[in-house]
């Protein structure tokens, strides 16, 4: 279904504002409201939502704050669901939850959205009225059916934009549109009925596909600690649970500028308000290395910082999905970075303690795994409605931030119980400063992705990334031990291992999120660091197992210093150097 | 924003209910959510109240200086029809206020340019303007470690019995932003339930370090009404936002402290038997406090500046109750003050392991402080957890086991928190990096890992030329500055 433009004022009805509690009003009088249409409160129009229908009461959550209400105020039933515009003019913008388009607000020049500030009841359009070159597909006496391409629009250097017929549309093309089409203009006539350049969606309903896809390449992200242990698919979804200061956010925008993602939808969800301000001066300046582009032409930013009203910090979850939804039509690959699902979690339960609702585990709603849950699996890899036929996917990783850095709190199990790849953020970790704090050996992955490595990297990609957790695994039984007794007492073996696995986690894992090089590590350099860290610690054992050399004579060899400076190769040499060093550890290390 | 304050008009005699900071009226038809109500009790005094929910004929309102003395038959509601609004204007300079805003030096009243709703507005994102800039604190741990910027929301987690109070004054004395020419700035001061002698402490230091004519100070002390705390943290605000976004001044907020705002949301969402959430506190309690400390901030095309610095007593010591829990979801970053360290005489006795500055990365570095600012702070950091880890070390096996880097390191982390951690006189930030350079100076290079080879390489050809000086100042000599008798190195402390 596709919603409307706009409603007849004929159907809207007026109800009276009964109940102010917060963000929760109660009205009566609202006869033929539905659940979950938008309604606008009080004289200054304040965007709400039905969220319960009782009697002849309807419960409202405001998305705005609810100062100056009074019994007695205004309620009009718009008729319509809460949606969003979709069309050309979304990448490079910032939105807030109900996609009010902030930096429109920011550079008013009337002041009279009260700019630099947010004041109330404002009511613009999301997308720009401006024309738009577009360069129509079809022709007139043609068939079309949901989801076909009727014309494409270049919408950023990066992004061409693929104008569909909209869900429940079909039939005979009779008319095209001429010359520049604004987005509220039509493009083509099906059957004499215009279709605009625009469309609008409910938020809280998925966008039908055709098919869905099993999930079976990754998501690259450059970040070696994700692609080499545990990589997301495209398509699938991820969860980075963490406390305070272990570097959520650092992990999230990171992800946003590197990964392979067609289209970025970053959601700063009840987050700091610099954070946001950072996204919008940095990547801007910064150009995505597949197409030249700047990184903001492919990213969208829907901004509900902490301070702005708690409702709407509900829906812009809904909102960042629901425009994700809409580029995986047109045949992207979309990546939806959610900072952060925690305070998604506590609107809902803000709103619902408003409602007295009977409370779940820690004050949640008991629903709250549900709406999780739907929230989670509109990820996915499709192939979309409509020709030609095309495939896409909606990519979500979604911070939480557990209270106290507990993971067993709601909103983390939950969470965890949906998403196919889960990177555990590690206080202690971060205390050391060891970035991405991603702990290798609490993490874990569901999807099976090695194959995809090993046909597109290097064959030997599993056995290296099978040999590094291993050894992981057992640098942590023999780390417990030498916290105990000290390094002594360990075997030529262990201590080979003991150090591999030092160098694994300093001079691989971390990964500096601010040096110019170390930011992107490309697949092919990942996996040429591990093979020659792998190569190193073959030539040490044989050493151990010898008898006839103490491998830690050799520990100090240059070459195995040199470890450490592989992470500042270039992308383009790594492989030559990496086979000098290897040639450089055999001299030096073997017998 | 510059509505004129409309006089109250309707007064109500309905009272029914009253009960802790609650009172509830009937007959409430007119009122206004959250709007702004004067209780005139028996006796005539006026109090200033707000309504926290209208429900049909009733509403329900919190008062903010208590509910002592109140009655149902005489007690009189005066609406105003507004929100809490506060008279702002450069006037306020200099000025001392109690927790409502009423001034209490003894001076005229207030001719005030506007009336600001106490509230404010949410900063659109897309307005704001990435703290960059570098403020000096004089403080090595911060300047050096964690360094703060403009704009910034920094808290310091404190503990009681710990000089969190004192830092701050420091700080507000001794702030300075190198390079800038407006280098003077207004400190903002809110007290919330801090008692009459850290309140004087404070304001007798601003007083001798010469600010107290660019100080505004709202005073709710903590024998004065409970619930009044939740206004008083919102008056400094406004203050500074007027100040800062209207009159482009540099400000400084002080707020301290939060445990005790919280717990006075507490105390009014009890009142309204509201489901609580973690240790009681009500589940809204991030969004409130979002609602403070995300006020602060830089704007595109305005001068001024909004930086907030917050002092928070983690109850029993403990990080992860939900005070300083939330606050570290919603600041910049904290710094921790250790126990451990104040008993061993360290001043301020700051721990760097769990403190962070979210913004060090966005003001330090090339062109804004040094280039070797962050590979240093990264190298003394990861060398000081490694001493902190040896030292747990050898609490359990004894030195014996150590090998030479290791004793080298576990010396380090001593003389780390002797000389670095502990000051007793502003430092500035070369000689904050100059002394980290010294006491880095006894690891071989290839042990320094966190610095690059060109930093090394910069630093000799500087040491040379003095590149990295901006100046050199001649007492303090490596190794002087800091009297210590030594005595440390056994473990006794520092200072008597």
């Amino acid at each position: 279904m596709t919603v409307p433009l706009s409603t007849a004022l004929a159907d809207w009805t007026t109800g009276r504002v009964e109940r102010v509690a917060g963000p929760v009003v109660v009205a009566t009088g609202l006869d033929r409201a539905r659940l979950y249409n938008v309604v606008r409160v009080g004289r200054r129009r304040l965007i709400g939502e039905v969220i319960r229908l009782s009697g002849d009461t309807a419960v409202i959550q405001v998305y705005e704050s609810t100062g100056g209400l009074q019994v007695g105020s205004e309620v009009i039933d718009t008729c319509v669901p809460l949606s969003v515009e979709l069309g050309p003019g979304l990448l490079g913008q910032v939105f807030d939850g109900v996609q009010r388009p902030l930096r429109t607000l920011a550079a008013d020049e009337t002041g009279l959205f009260g700019r630099p500030f947010l004041r109330r009841g404002i009511d613009v359009a999301a997308l720009e009225p401006r024309d738009w070159d577009v360069a129509i597909t079809v022709e007139v006496g043609g068939q079309v059916e949901p989801g076909d391409i009727i014309a494409t629009v270049q919408e950023t250097p990066a992004i061409e934009h693929r104008v569909l017929v909209p869900p429940g549309v079909s039939g005979i093309v009779t008319r095209l549109a001429e010359g520049a089409v604004k987005s509220t203009d039509p493009v083509i006539w099906v059957d004499d009925e215009p279709v605009l350049l625009m469309t609008r969606w409910p938020v809280r309903r998925r966008r039908p596909v055709a098919t869905r896809l099993d999930p079976d390449a990754p998501l690259v992200t450059g970040q070696r600690v994700v692609d080499m242990l545990y990589p997301v698919a495209r398509g699938g979804s991820a969860v980075i649970p963490g406390g305070f200061g272990t570097g959520k956010t650092v992990h999230e925008q990171t992800l946003a500028k590197w990964s392979d993602a067609d289209v970025i939808v970053y959601v700063g969800c009840g987050e700091r308000g610099n954070e946001l301000a950072e996204v919008l001066e940095e990547f801007p300046t910064l150009v995505d290395p597949r197409t030249g582009a700047s990184l903001m032409d492919r990213t969208i930013l829907i901004a509900n910082t902490s301070n702005m009203p708690v409702a709407a910090r509900e829906a812009s979850i809904y909102t960042a999905i629901t425009i994700a939804e809409y580029y995986r039509d047109q045949g992207y690959d979309v990546a939806v970075m959610a900072d952060s699902t925690s305070r998604w979690g506590e609107a809902l339960r803000e709103v619902s303690s408003r409602l007295e609702e009977m409370p779940g585990e820690e004050g949640y709603p008991a629903y709250l795994p549900s709406r999780l849950a739907e929230f989670y699996e509109r990820a996915g890899a499709v192939v979309a409605l409509g020709s030609p036929r095309r495939q896409g996917s909606v990519t979500v990783v979604g911070a939480v931030s557990p209270p106290g850095g507990d993971f067993s709190e709601p909103v983390t199990q939950y969470s965890l119980r949906l998403a196919g790849t889960f990177w555990a953020l590690d206080p202690d970790l971060a205390r050391r400063r060891h970035y991405p704090a991603i702990h290798w050996n609490r993490s874990y992955t569901l999807y099976a992705l090695d194959g995809w490595f090993n046909d597109h990297v290097d064959q030997d990609w599993s056995r290296h990334r099978a040999w590094a957790m291993e050894l992981l695994g057992r640098e942590e039984e023999i780390l417990s031990i030498v916290r105990l007794l000290g390094s002594d007492v360990l075997a030529p073996v262990e201590r080979v291992t003991f150090r591999i696995g030092r160098t694994i986690r300093e001079d691989f894992l971390q990964q500096s999120a601010f040096d110019d090089i170390d930011a992107y590590c490309p697949l092919l350099k990942q996996y040429w660091m591990l093979a020659v860290i792998h190569h190193a610690h073959d030539l040490l054992v044989g050493l151990a197992d010898s008898q006839d050399a103490d491998p830690d004579s050799f520990m100090a060899a240059p070459a195995l210093v040199e470890l450490s400076r592989m992470k500042y190769w270039s992308s383009d040499s790594a492989e030559a150097e990496a086979r000098a060093l290897i040639d450089r550890l055999n001299e030096e290390v073997g017998i | 924003m510059s509505d004129k304050l409309s006089l109250p008009t309707v007064e109500l005699r309905t009272v029914t209910y009253v009960s802790g900071p609650l009172l509830f009226i009937d007959h409430a038809g007119g009122v206004h959510a959250e709007e702004v109500v004067d209780v005139v009790t028996p006796d005539g005094e006026i109090r200033s109240g707000q309504v926290l929910e209208v429900d049909g004929d009733r509403a329900v309102i919190e008062v903010y200086s208590g509910t002592r003395g109140l009655d149902l038959a005489t007690t009189r509601i005066r609406l105003g029809g507004d929100s809490s609004r506060l008279g702002v204007g450069l006037d306020l300079l200099g000025r001392m206020f109690d927790g409502s805003g009423r001034p209490i030096d003894g001076g005229p009243p207030i001719m005030p340019e506007e009336f600001w709703d106490v509230n404010g507005l949410p900063i659109n994102p897309a307005a704001r303007r990435y703290p960059s800039e570098f403020i000096e604190t004089g403080i090595s741990t911060i300047d050096g470690l964690n360094t703060l910027a403009r704009g910034q929301k920094l808290p310091l987690f404190s503990g009681f019995g710990l000089p969190a109070g004192e830092l701050a004054a420091d700080i507000a004395t001794h702030a300075r932003v190198p390079g800038a020419e407006d280098d003077e700035f207004v400190v903002v001061f809110a007290a919330m339930g801090t008692t009459a002698r850290e309140a004087s402490f404070f304001r007798r230091h601003l007083e001798e370090g010469g600010r107290l004519n660019q100080t505004v100070l709202f005073l709710n002390l903590a024998d004065d009404p409970t619930i009044e705390r939740l206004l008083t943290p919102r008056l400094a605000l406004t203050t500074a936002e007027f100040l800062a976004f209207e009159r482009g001044i540099h400000v400084l907020v002080i707020l301290t402290d939060v445990t005790n705002y919280c717990e006075a949301l507490r105390e009014v969402a009890t009142a309204r038997e509201e489901v609580p959430g973690r240790r009681g506190y009500p589940g809204y309690m991030y969004t409130d406090l979002a609602s403070i400390f995300e006020r602060a901030g830089r704007l595109h095309d305005r001068p001024g500046s909004v930086t907030q610095l917050v002092i928070l007593s983690m109850p029993d010591d403990d990080i992860t109750h939900p005070i300083p829990d939330l606050s570290g979801y919603i600041t910049e970053g904290q710094i921790v003050l250790s126990r451990d360290l104040h008993r061993r005489g360290v001043f301020p006795p700051v721990d760097v392991l769990p403190s962070l500055s979210r913004l060090m990365n966005a003001c330090v570095g090339e062109g804004k402080t040094r280039p070797d600012h962050r590979p240093v702070a990264d190298q003394v950091y990861s060398l000081y957890a490694e001493g902190r880890d040896l030292r747990r070390l050898i609490a359990v096996v004894g030195e014996g086991s150590l090998n030479e880097t290791d004793r080298r390191i576990l010396k380090f982390a001593d003389e780390f928190e002797r000389r670095f951690v502990h000051q007793q006189e502003r430092r500035e930030l070369d000689e904050t990096l100059d002394l980290a350079w010294e006491l880095l100076s006894v690891f071989p290079e290839e042990e320094l890992k966190r610095i690059p080879p060109a930093i090394f390489a910069a630093r000799s050809e500087a040491l040379a030329n003095e590149f990295f000086r901006t100046e050199v100042s001649p007492k303090r000599e490596a190794g002087q500055g800091l009297p210590f008798d030594g005595k440390a190195d056994d473990g006794s402390p520092l200072r008597p």
